[in-house]
């Protein structure tokens, strides 16, 4: 095939893409000439350079698009089934193209149908655009206003009166096309110099193709200035025509004027290998640099080789980053095709397109994207009378959002539509047998959703043409995981799905974490590394064994262990106890690789496996390390695949999902734990605190024998955590900055120890004011500190804020969780409330009934026997407390609670460990209450 | 690095007719590679043994800054491995694309052979050796065998693969 054949391929192809899109922007905003012309130059390219090489079938149908679409530059109405024609007729050409470039030659056949269907649409002109236009030509004759200009006309100016007259009696370009009887008017006095005639300006207008009109609604700036209010200088207006088209392109068109050059991706790829080269032996003379101590003088011209490569390397990585706008292209086409199948209204919104990623990567998530953006089409948004009845507006929108984030780029596809049906994921999951009924009860709704990775997956109800075949999602998965990425699933009820993909910004240099095993290095890429543990027998991290298989307690999370060195098959030894555990998160599957060393994290350059060793999954590459030696990189999700079919075998309890571990922390609480003066520990809601700060003692003033320190530009004072403990006057001082608005305050502690999550079993002291009491947290026994103790110590702040809140209020608290109640007691009262607590609701409802007086109820919406619904629910029905507000608290707030506290006039639901928001909760509650009063 | 010396060593008068072999030992066995595939050869210094790799494969090698796969030629013939740990000699070679280099005990000389008289392989000769095998010449004191490159390097790896 010659080079013009194949320049004219590739471009051509190119044109075809942006027609697509702009075609179809074009249909939802048939007024934008920019647009139309934009398609009109497009395609009339396409049809000259056919033409030039001697394409007959290409140019025929080129013609024949290029006629109805000068109807529609000509005014006709722009329909959807003459658009629609239109994209077919361009995919006729694609196929031709596609053809044509396999066999360079364009293939037999007849485009008659086409042609005469788009011959048909574009000669119905005169009966649609009329109708079409009418209104527009009923705007267009308004009564003559008369309107002043405020100056002396200049010469060669046009009175205001003369141009409005030219407008009211120019006939509109649309009849002029097919009537073009000219009216000859007359000016009634001679023309000043540079005065143009009614006939020229007449004249002009039956020049100026396409609708002048739209020209007119945006002046060119020399206009404007010279004839403020007054509609385009006609007799420019041919020439304006052309510059606005322009100025359309530039500022709404799909490229910029931005000089390019084309250059043959094989040409970049071997660019991109000479630089892995080059990076390569900069790191290994480096390497011989680190050895060696003396400097024979080329250490400084080294870091100089060392900065240009890493530019090199920036550049020509440049090279290979594509906007990820080019991977959407297709989809404003294929939403509205959709769209039309599926007889939905379906907007398509775009953010970030201008995002870039590596051309491998874009390639690789080009496919899954767009059947992500066809599902959303398909199944999240409903018909039109759906989303009536649900109170949403008819037309649906799918949002797609890329952002760079850390390393890595973040794509979302949201929908609002209707959201995954859990339910019948759960049911469908049970027929499937991949989980069963006591499994499912347990899952969370996030855990749920995952299930429709699995293949075949699919509760569509029927099969459409679109999707629901159950392919699909999987593959997307699998396809993303393949460069290292991960897929998310965000999904509400009636609400809409958004599904968040990350990704690697490119594949061939990625962060690595070098780690041994048996004398031999890997690389672990850093993306699937969350966290190191060092690990051996007598410390507080020990691997401990299950029939034999390695567990190590992190956190009180079971983490399944794989030694590196047994997958690897390098030693038989089995009671590996000493080493580091990679702790590794790929998709949901957490585990932890025990390796004997960990080094370095390196920038490695991925080199791909040999192919006679590609089959082995638990690697993903290799790569030359700074000192030369060859290193393999460990793929996570190869091995996550290999602990997996492990954990079939032998019962290798892996799924340490962190949604399951929010599900069980509902039970637990969050502790700070911390050493005062004496051994003991203490330990603090780490809810109630706002920061940990390391400060400098000599910072510390002293004011009247108090400390205090200048925190964020204000005093704060200081108190020690007990008496035993002095504040450092040198060194580094620990503190636990609890916060409340503005006002601060620091616990001087000796040591920060850990946080721990754990079940809360308080054995309540009665005798000390600042413990509320002491629990066993992991094993040891470990004092509760009362943050409410320590405020009036320093703070006569707090204490002055309950006088500002006027007369107090009585406040009823409801939670079955004594620590809670001990806990939100002293800060209540802190604020202002005369605090009555109830730990059940039936005690509350007794307390209610027997006349208690409050002016806000502070319900835990999850109480044990009764739930704290039907505490509101029956207060609600009491004529007493009908309309007492009340705030629910709740470890999660969901969507189903959400709405059933709107039913039930809940005035606000708060996280259960957000102190803050209860507190501006009832101060917005306050607020209300006073204003009623 | 040992250079290949490229001038004949025997009698040029036949020259259009001979091809060109670098000799290799391989257990006291004299073998063959046809100089054409034979892009250059090395002495091994480090080598990265791949774990779950067929056995075939005895590592990978850095070449001036290309990985490259080294296959052990004693292995692929189904002999153990050496038991002297001297200094190791691989012949680089390329196929589809990828470096290969293949271990062996020693690299001898460039040859020139004629091609005419070469001689089939035995009828007796091992199963395994008469696939990577083009057949066999008769050197004056000893017997060549002409190594099949992409016979070398074609080997099964897919059975691991589970």
């Amino acid at each position: 095939m010659d080079d013009l054949l194949l320049e004219f391929l590739t471009e051509t192809n190119e044109h075809l893409e942006t027609v697509d899109v702009e075609m179809v922007r074009f249909e939802q905003d048939p007024n934008n000439e920019a647009i139309l012309s934009n398609i009109f130059r497009l395609v009339h390219t396409i049809k000259g350079t056919c033409g030039f090489l001697g394409l007959p079938r290409l140019e025929a149908l080129a013609h024949a698009a290029e006629t109805l679409m000068g109807k529609f530059r000509d005014g006709m109405a722009v329909t959807t089934p003459a658009v629609s024609l239109i994209l077919s007729t361009l995919d006729r050409i694609k196929e031709i193209l596609g053809e044509l470039e396999r066999q360079g030659a364009e293939p037999e056949g007849s485009d008659g149908d086409l042609i005469a269907l788009l011959d048909r649409m574009a000669s119905q002109e005169p009966s649609a655009p009329e109708a079409a236009l009418a209104p527009k030509t009923a705007q267009a004759s308004p009564t003559p206003v008369y309107q002043v200009l405020e100056r002396e006309l200049k010469p060669g100016e046009v009175s205001l009166d003369e141009l409005e007259r030219a407008f009211q009696a120019a006939p509109g370009p649309e009849k002029d096309v097919t009537a073009g009887t000219l009216t000859y008017q007359v000016l009634e006095r001679p023309l000043k110099p540079g005065e143009v005639s009614l006939d020229e300006l007449e004249r002009a207008f039956r020049e100026a193709p396409g609708p002048a009109r739209l020209v007119i609604e945006k002046p060119t700036e020399k206009a404007s200035s010279e004839m403020p209010a007054v509609p385009a200088a006609a007799p420019t207006a041919p020439k304006k025509n052309g510059e606005s088209s322009e100025a359309g392109e530039a500022g709404e068109g799909i490229s910029g004027k931005v000089q390019t050059i084309r250059v043959n991706v094989d040409t970049l790829e071997h660019l991109m290998t000479m630089v892995s080269e080059l990076v390569l032996t900069r790191n290994q003379l480096l390497e011989i640099a680190r050895r060696s101590s003396e400097d024979h003088g080329y250490k400084v011209p080294l870091q100089r080789l060392s900065q240009v490569t890493a530019e090199l390397q920036d550049g020509v990585m440049k090279t290979r980053m594509q906007p990820i706008g080019n991977a959407w292209q297709k989809l404003p086409r294929v939403v509205r095709d959709l769209s039309n199948e599926l007889s939905k209204k379906i907007e398509l919104v775009m953010q970030g397109a201008d995002t870039e990623l590596d051309r491998q990567v874009l390639e690789v998530i080009k496919d899954p994207l767009t059947h992500m953006v066809r599902n959303s089409a398909d199944h999240g948004i409903e018909s039109p009378a759906e989303r009536k009845a649900s109170g949403k507006h008819e037309k649906g929108t799918i949002r797609l959002n890329a952002y760079h984030e850390g390393g890595s780029i973040t794509i979302e596809i949201a929908d609002d539509g209707k959201g995954l049906n859990f339910a019948a994921i759960r049911k469908k999951a049970a027929e499937r047998g991949i989980a069963n009924d006591a499994e499912l009860e347990r899952m969370s709704d996030a855990q749920v959703a995952k299930f429709i990775f699995h293949p075949g997956f699919s509760t569509a109800a029927k099969v459409t043409s679109v999707s629901g075949r159950g392919v699909g999602m999987d593959v997307v998965k699998t396809n993303i995981e393949l460069i290292g990425g991960t897929v998310d699933i965000r999904s509400e009820q009636g609400r809409g799905t958004t599904f968040t993909i990350k990704i690697p910004l490119t594949l061939a240099i990625v962060a690595a974490l070098i780690v041994s095993s048996k004398d031999q290095r890997f690389a672990i890429p850093q993306i699937a590394v969350s966290e190191l543990v060092r690990v051996s027998p007598a410390s507080e991290h020990s691997i401990e064994r299950i029939n034999g298989t390695p567990i190590l307690r992190l956190r009180d999370r079971l983490l399944p262990i794989v030694p590196l060195s047994k997958v690897m098959g390098l030693s038989g030894n089995e009671d590996a106890n000493h080493g580091f555990v990679v702790v590794t998160q790929v998709a949901h599957q957490r585990f932890g690789i025990l390796v004997d060393g960990v080094f370095h994290t390196e920038e490695i350059v991925v080199k791909p496996m040999s192919s006679k060793l590609r089959h082995i999954q638990l690697f993903s590459g290799n790569t030359i390390l700074g000192d030369g030696a060859v290193v393999l990189i460990i793929d996570p999700n190869g091995l996550a695949r290999m602990v997996g079919s492990e954990s079939d075998r032998n019962e290798f309890q892996g799924d340490a999902d962190p949604e399951q571990a929010v599900v069980a922390a509902d039970e637990l609480t969050s502790l700070l734990v911390f050493r005062g003066g004496s051994e003991s520990l203490k330990a603090v809601p780490l809810s109630l605190v706002t920061r940990l700060e390391e400060i400098e003692a000599s910072t510390i003033e002293w004011s009247s024998g108090r400390p205090v320190v200048q925190y964020r530009g204000r005093l704060m004072p200081l108190v020690s955590c007990d008496e035993e403990l002095t504040i450092k006057r040198e060194g580094m001082q620990s503190l636990l900055v609890f916060s409340d608005g503005d006002v601060s305050m620091g616990l001087a502690v000796a040591e920060i120890v850990d946080i721990v999550e754990d079940k809360l079993d308080i054995e309540l002291l009665a005798e000390r004011s600042d413990l509320v009491g002491s629990a066993v947290v992991r094993g040891r026994t470990t004092e509760i500190v009362n943050v409410a103790h320590y405020l009036p110590m320093v703070l006569e702040t707090w204490s002055r804020k309950e006088r500002k809140g006027g007369p107090e209020r009585s406040l009823l608290l409801v939670d079955s969780s004594t620590f809670f109640r001990d806990m939100l007691v002293p800060v209540l009262k802190a604020s202002g409330y005369r605090v009555q607590t109830a730990s059940t609701a039936q005690e509350a409802v007794r307390l209610l009934s027997n006349g208690l007086h409050v002016d806000v109820v502070v319900t835990d919406l999850e109480l044990s026997g009764h739930s704290g619904f039907a505490l509101v629910a029956s207060l609600r029905a009491d004529p007493h407390h009908s309309v007492t507000p009340v705030i629910g608290l709740t470890v999660k707030p969901d969507p189903q609670q959400i709405a059933l506290a709107r039913k039930l006039h809940i005035s606000e639901i708060v996280s259960k460990i957000d102190r803050r928001g209860l507190l501006s909760a009832l101060a917005e509650l306050n607020g209300t209450l006073e204003e009623a009063a | 690095m040992k250079l290949i010396d490229s001038t004949p060593s025997g009698n040029a008068k036949t020259a259009s007719k001979q091809m060109e072999f670098v000799t290799v030992t391989v257990a006291g066995q004299l073998l063959g590679l046809p100089i054409s595939r034979v892009h250059d050869v090395f002495v091994v210094s480090e080598m990265t043994t791949v774990p779950l790799a067929p056995g075939e494969i005895a590592g990978l090698l850095n070449l001036r800054g290309r990985v490259v796969t080294a296959v052990s030629l004693r292995r692929r013939l189904g002999l153990g491995d050496s038991a002297e740990a001297g200094r190791r000699m691989a012949v680089g070679l390329e196929n589809q694309g990828e470096a290969y280099g293949l271990l062996v005990d020693e690299v001898g000389e460039v040859l020139k052979l004629d091609p005419d008289e070469m001689q089939p392989n035995p009828v007796h000769m091992d199963r395994g050796w008469v696939g990577l095998s083009q057949g066999v010449h008769q050197l004056r004191d000893q017997l060549l065998i002409v190594l099949d490159v992409d016979a070398v390097l074609a080997f099964e790896t897919e059975r691991e693969a589970a």
